[in-house]
């Protein structure tokens, strides 16, 4: 008998990311059985590990390449996210060392975690077949799930990985739905398969697959946390460990929007009218419930968690222009996000004290006669978040609305301007704190080298990005 | 192929009526189940220790759903599926030296 | 044979209404483990209609779906009742209502 799998339908070197990753995330569980507490070996290794992850990721040529029966996909979408998510997790790394120092974390599962992770969020972002895309899904968030809770002891990360967790599968399973429902009204799991299948015209009106795409929206925007389907974030990103935070607000999501892009760009743009209104239904209520909900906080994670979903409004636009300018504006933006993100909550980890303690917008009172360079670099985080030019937050959204524009989405970018007029207010209040308050206390700051290297980081990606945003364009717009 | 898997069986059951101790009391006639009682109370609690067991023994027993098409398959996979194979089986033996390191394993 | 007696939209069905069963639920108890429980009633219902459809339309990948979908769910379940237990630990409770720490 034949050999089922063509041999030259299995390349590994196209799969040689995952692989590397893979076995370095085991290499570090296995190392930490003996290594004591000191965690330095493991975290030297995790970043080796990302460093070599990224190399090997362009080990494949001619782009794009495809493996396992198409399943499995590298071209320049997912090469640039590979970037982006190696560069988040070593990010969080960094950020994490002192912080686990401080908040007595001393599981060096932790890495291997977060690695882990990154594995999964390589496979959204490079698979093409449905089955491959929710086994990246679910890696993720499983990870995600116990690195939430992974401050056993303390009330508020347990109940945010609790509900993260019942939230979270509650999700899968619409999202493991749309998927069966698409499946069985197309006939395959695979995107280019789907793509052709629904070529034909009265292919598209099946209800099974209409409700499919209905379930499939919910469970991908569940895990990008968009409007109506937030409910979990701004809870789960309080009560989860600052540097996880962090990651989530970056990698994971990046991945969604990965997903959401193969999905919807790849497999469904002969249906595009009866995606996009649902979308920009989503993309509308996301930057309206997240800003809004933003003015509200007084704690400073769950006021950028609440930006967090207004900014996934802002990314769901880049998704519904689907041009090939709208797929690279959703790079540049991902990137630039993961820039100031990073920073912010590198100085929100530096101010913050045990047991998650000063966290309060009042906290950071006057914090600018203290310490005005750390206040210096928060204010350009946050004002790159609103989009002020000349920070990179600004180049990204003139990015993503023009890209719209282009496809005539002319109200979705009205009403993403004056969102983003709305935003400035709860920025501005945190730098109106910083600069033109009184400091009620005295400031512990814990400056320390790898913490403050992510910051340096952060600074000079955001302006970098924001003055001299032509290389990356250029990058992302292969 | 067969005789050698027919001696197999029937020399491993042999050697063990011959070799292993015996030992007979009121205990080990009863008909077993789980390590539990016969007769007891539904509503009784039990050790949570029991419980990472389970988990344990869940995730290794599904992972066994795996080989069910790989043998089925065996031929036709050929070499690069065996070999697939054993890693994945290296996979979860790193699972299982994490879990007996970690103490997942101790009862005590 | 199977596919005469039985049609597939009764198997669609049997899953749908299982769907439903589990975020009715999901969304009206309060018991963590019920909600729990009521999560892998959806995931099994996805399962009935994967294998319905791999069965009528002769293809195989619902099956390996299927197959993934119950791996998946067996490390969920591990990883969710090790939460559970970690938050039983600190809170002896499993109702959801007295978990409102963080505004829900």
């Amino acid at each position: 008998m034949e050999p089922i799998l063509a041999p030259e339908s299995i390349d590994l070197i196209a799969l040689a990311p995952v692989i590397v990753l893979s076995v370095f995330a085991m290499m570090v569980l296995v190392l930490d059985l003996w290594g004591g507490r000191n965690k330095t070996l493991l975290v030297f290794i995790s970043l080796v590990g990302l460093l070599m992850t990224a190399i090997s990721a362009f080990a494949k040529h001619p782009l794009p390449a495809y493996s396992f029966n198409d399943s499995y996909i590298v071209d320049h979408l997912s090469l640039f996210f590979i970037c982006i998510f190696t560069l988040s997790s070593a990010l969080t790394i960094l950020l994490s060392v002192e912080y686990n120092e401080r908040e007595d974390i001393r599981a060096g599962e932790y890495y291997a975690l977060i690695l882990f992770c990154t594995v999964g969020m390589i496979l959204l972002a490079s698979s093409t077949d449905m089955i491959m895309i929710f086994l990246g899904i679910e890696i993720v968030s499983i990870c995600l799930y116990v690195l939430t809770g992974i401050r056993r002891n303390d009330h508020r990360s347990n109940e945010a990985a609790l509900k993260y967790f019942l939230l979270g599968a509650f999700a899968t399973g619409f999202l493991l739905y749309g998927m069966t429902l698409v499946y069985g009204s197309t006939g395959s799991t695979n995107l280019f398969k789907i793509a052709e299948f629904i070529q034909n015209p009265s292919a598209q009106s099946n209800p099974l697959l209409l409700m499919g795409l209905v379930l499939l929206i919910i469970g991908l925007g569940f895990k990008v946390a968009s409007a109506p389907f937030h409910m979990w974030a701004p809870d789960v990103y309080q009560g989860a460990p600052t540097p996880v935070t962090a990651f989530m607000a970056v990698g994971p999501k990046a991945a969604a929007f990965a997903a959401f892009f193969r999905v919807f760009a790849e497999a469904f743009p002969e249906m595009s009218p009866s995606w996009e209104t649902l979308l920009s239904i989503i993309a509308v209520l996301s930057m309206f419930v997240g800003n809004l909900g933003a003015i509200m906080q007084t704690n400073i994670k769950r006021m950028l968690a609440f930006s967090s979903i207004s900014h996934a409004g802002y990314i769901l636009i880049a998704i519904i222009a689907k041009s090939s300018l709208g797929s690279s504006a959703l790079l540049f933006y991902m990137l630039s996000y993961t820039f100031m993100t990073f920073g912010a909550f590198g100085i929100v980890i530096i101010l913050g004290r045990k047991g998650e303690e000063n966290l309060e917008i009042e906290n950071y009172s006057g914090l600018a006669y203290k310490h005005p360079i750390i206040a210096l670099s928060m204010t350009i985080f946050l004002l790159s978040l609103g989009g002020l030019p000349p920070f990179a937050g600004f180049v990204a959204k003139f990015y993503i609305f023009s890209a719209a524009i282009q496809e005539g989405l002319l109200t979705l970018v009205i009403i993403a301007v004056l969102n983003s007029a709305i935003s400035f207010y709860y920025y501005l209040k945190v730098v109106v704190f910083m600069y033109m308050k009184e400091s009620e206390a005295e400031f512990k700051i814990s400056l320390t080298p790898m913490t403050l290297f992510v910051i340096l980081i952060g600074v000079i990606g955001t302006i970098n990005l924001g003055i001299f945003p032509n290389t990356i364009i250029a990058l992302a717009s292969h | 192929m067969f005789l050698l898997a027919m001696g197999i069986a029937c020399g491993m059951l042999l050697m063990t009526s011959l070799l292993g101790p015996k030992r007979k009391f009121a205990d080990k006639m009863e008909p077993f189940e789980c390590g539990e009682s016969q007769l007891v109370s539904p509503h009784q609690r039990f050790s949570v220790k029991f419980y990472l067991v389970a988990v344990l023994f869940v995730l290794f027993d599904i992972e066994a759903i795996f080989f069910f098409p790989w043998a089925i398959l065996f031929r036709r996979l050929g070499m690069f599926g065996f070999i697939e194979m054993l890693l994945f089986i290296l996979i979860l033996g790193i699972g299982l030296l994490y879990v007996w390191k970690r103490g997942g394993l101790d009862w005590e | 044979m199977l596919e005469d007696s039985v049609p597939l939209s009764h198997y669609l069905m049997l899953s749908a209404t299982l769907f439903v069963i589990g975020i009715v639920g999901v969304l009206i108890r309060r018991n963590v483990i019920v909600v729990f429980m009521s999560i892998e009633i959806m995931l099994n219902a996805v399962n009935i209609s994967l294998i319905a459809f791999d069965n009528y339309m002769n293809l195989s990948n619902g099956q390996i779906f299927s197959f993934m979908v119950i791996c998946v769910a067996a490390a969920e379940v591990s990883v969710g009742l090790a939460i559970i237990i970690a938050v039983h630990r600190n809170k002896p409770t499993v109702n959801l209502d007295e978990f409102n720490l963080l505004k829900w």
